[in-house]
């Protein structure tokens, strides 16, 4: 013991400090490898792209983190505010309102070809702000009827509304907009999206994917930096207290509709900025992919990295992108048919996943990286509300 | 029935404490019905300011359910309930707290993935100022802000008796006397005028229970505070209750000093029965 603070006190060396914290000489590791890896691939190389739509994700499952994983608000309906997102991207960053002001297009702050076009071509950074504003209204708009609700509940009524929205997304083409504009391009999709614009710097390529990684990888140091200052704030306490004992939490000063309403606000405006970026990456508002599917995918990413954990989450994130988006339709894909079995692996990537689900929930059910709290619920096999003694009266009316 | 107890109350009313100014806490009329079931009917109460009174009764009395009305878990179906003279009938429990009244849980309702200082942390979230921005910008205030908390924190733990070994273990890993004591300090954390307590000393050994009954004498005499409990140890409520209320059948059948409940006819009834006429 003295000799390791010993060491530590003589030795500023990086190595010795980087030796008593394990954890933070892997974040560093990882963090050098995250940005050196463009520059082992080609600029426009197949895993460049995985990893910079597995970024994405990672923004995804740590906004979804955020309102399962510390508030305890089981959302079944994420694919939401990605869908919203997206279409914050469409709406305001590509031709899609060919009307607008009168067919010359309404252009901000934008250069390269979209500044020629017709349509609403917003900067980037405006479409981010306004990506954010969109999901979080939505956020707190689905936050509202389940107030009230709990667990399954919750989950049902956020299943409801990510449906809802996926259903408008594919029919909005029939809804219309003044000027013969319609609200979504139905199946066909919103295509071609504009390329990233950002100040200072050139507009985004197709065939250069490395300042989309580098974009992707910024925007994920954000949410991360966000999510750990939330974590050990006055909000994120309330939300650990609220997952544990709502009733307990508003009687001792925590207010439910504000501090519930603010976690899914939160929650959602990261899925926003992430949909919004995976549009324009994409360069298609497609309506299709925002499938139920999406949620629980995304919902297992946060589950396999370890509910609550921030950490635990990005890898799961990473680890589940690369599988669904790499591994298994671009490596492993022809492995059934090559054995003599009729079928692709694509076509049974979700029994992939329940599989994985199945596995870990056998060998460590708190998730790769686990949270400190969850593990101890799940090692001291007492739940939330453990304190709770025996023949605890529900209070039926818990209120605030 | 109505008249009756409002005579009961007439004789029970010059109480040493009751005569120095307006009560902290008044209940007129409280009734809360779920249903057809009236759980709590037609009750007055009050508190003078810095007395410790107790709430008895048989099981299913209507205490807890009355004592989940004060704070506002649940709304009265009628009546008015004032704090301070402050009117907070049907008020959310976030804000009855934050008025000056704070509880403690017959079972004990601790956050129990959270550390013991965390607990008591979150007593204090009504009075912490930072929001979401706040929060994620961390503006030197909000770290100020933070440190006192946490700070505040760790004196309420060390007030309560909690050793500081314990500060920082989670709530489930604390010994049950412990866990109480924390429920205590998260509650005194929020800097209440009125302390609450639901049954205390369940589950507690004599010694402790005495420990507690001294510690709430110093409560008064030290902060300041006005203390209201429902309590089944008769041994606690006697000795540390300038007033008692007995509720049966969510009415009020007594209330006065404890030596006046004590040979009260009808107290004695609920608890122990109506004795047959000898024959």
């Amino acid at each position: 013991m003295s000799e390791a603070s010993n060491t530590r006190s003589r030795s500023a060396l990086p190595v010795a400090f980087l030796k008593a914290h394990p954890n933070v000489a892997i974040a560093v590791v990882v963090g050098i490898a995250a940005v050196l890896f463009p520059y082992f691939f080609e600029p426009a190389a197949k895993p460049v792209q995985v990893m910079t739509e597995a970024l994405a994700y990672v923004m995804m499952a740590l906004g979804l983190n955020l309102i399962v994983g510390f508030a305890g608000l089981l959302d079944l309906g994420y694919v939401a505010f990605f869908a919203l997102g997206a279409f914050s991207m469409g709406w305001f960053g590509s031709g899609f309102f060919s009307g607008a002001a009168g067919g010359e297009g309404l252009h901000v702050f934008v250069t390269g070809v979209a500044a020629n076009l017709p349509g609403i071509h917003f900067n980037f950074l405006l479409i981010v702000v306004v990506a954010v504003i969109i999901t979080t209204v939505a956020g707190m708009l689905i936050g509202i009827p389940t107030l009230r609700l709990r667990g399954d509940y919750i989950a049902i009524v956020t299943l409801a509304f990510g449906e809802i929205v996926g259903r408008i997304a594919i029919n909005g083409d029939g809804i219309g907009l003044p000027g013969e504009a319609t609200l979504t391009a139905g199946r066909k999709g919103i295509t071609p999206v504009d390329k990233i614009t950002l100040p200072f710097l050139e507009t985004f390529e197709a065939l250069d994917l490395r300042p989309w990684y580098y974009l992707a990888l910024v925007l994920c140091l954000i949410v991360l930096v966000v999510n750990f200052m939330l974590r050990d704030s006055r909000l994120g306490r309330a939300w650990i207290a609220l997952r544990e004992d709502e009733v307990a939490a508003v009687s001792m000063g925590v207010p439910l509709v504000k501090t519930k309403l603010l976690a899914y606000g939160t929650g959602a405006a990261f899925g926003g900025v992430a949909g919004a970026f995976l549009a324009s990456f994409q360069s298609t508002v497609n309506a299709d992919q925002f499938l139920f599917q999406l949620s629980i995918l995304i919902l297992s990413m946060v589950i396999l990295g370890g509910l609550g954990s921030i950490w635990g989450t990005v890898l799961g994130a990473t680890t589940l992108a690369v599988i669904n988006f790499y591994l298994i339709p671009k490596v492993f894909n022809e492995v059934p048919s090559k054995v003599g079995l009729n079928f692709d692996l694509t076509e049974i990537n979700f029994g992939i996943f329940g599989f994985l689900m199945v596995i870990m929930m056998v060998l460590r059910p708190e998730g790769l990286i686990p949270e400190r709290r969850r593990k101890a619920e799940l090692t001291e096999g007492i739940g939330a509300g453990a304190t709770t003694g025996v023949g605890g009266e529900e209070v039926r009316e818990a209120r605030a | 029935m109505s008249a009756d107890s409002a005579s009961e109350h007439g004789a029970a009313a010059p109480t040493p404490a009751a005569s120095n100014g307006p009560p902290l806490l008044q209940a007129t009329d409280v009734t809360k019905a779920f249903g057809g079931l009236v759980a709590v009917s037609r009750v007055d109460f009050q508190i003078p300011e810095r007395s410790i009174v107790s709430i008895i009764g048989p099981n299913g009395a209507g205490k807890t359910t009355f004592f989940n009305m004060l704070t506002g878990l649940y709304k009265p179906t009628s009546g008015r309930i004032t704090l301070a003279g402050k009117d907070i009938t049907g008020r959310r429990p976030d804000k009855i707290i934050a008025d000056g009244m704070a509880r403690t849980f017959q079972n004990i309702r601790l956050f129990g993935t959270m550390t013991a200082l965390e607990n008591v942390m979150i007593g204090q979230h009504g009075r912490m100022k930072a929001g979401l921005f706040g929060s994620i910008f961390r503006a030197p205030w909000v770290r100020k802000e933070e440190r006192k908390v946490r700070e505040r924190g760790r004196e309420e733990l060390a007030y309560v008796g909690l050793k500081p070994d314990a500060f920082d273990q989670v709530a489930i890993n604390l010994s049950y006397g412990d866990q109480r004591r924390v429920e205590i300090a998260r509650a005194l954390a929020s800097d209440p005028k009125l302390l609450l307590l639901d049954e205390p000393t369940a589950g507690m050994n004599p010694q402790e229970s005495a420990g507690l009954t001294g510690f709430m004498r110093k409560l008064r005499d030290e902060r300041g505070l006005t203390i209201l409990l429902i309590e089944h140890d008769m041994q606690v409520v006697m000795d540390v209750s300038e007033d008692i209320t007995v509720l049966d059948h969510g009415e009020k059948i007594a209330e006065g000093g404890p030596q006046e409940v004590r040979n009260d006819q009808r107290v004695i009834e609920a608890y122990l029965g109506k004795q047959e006429e000898k024959g």
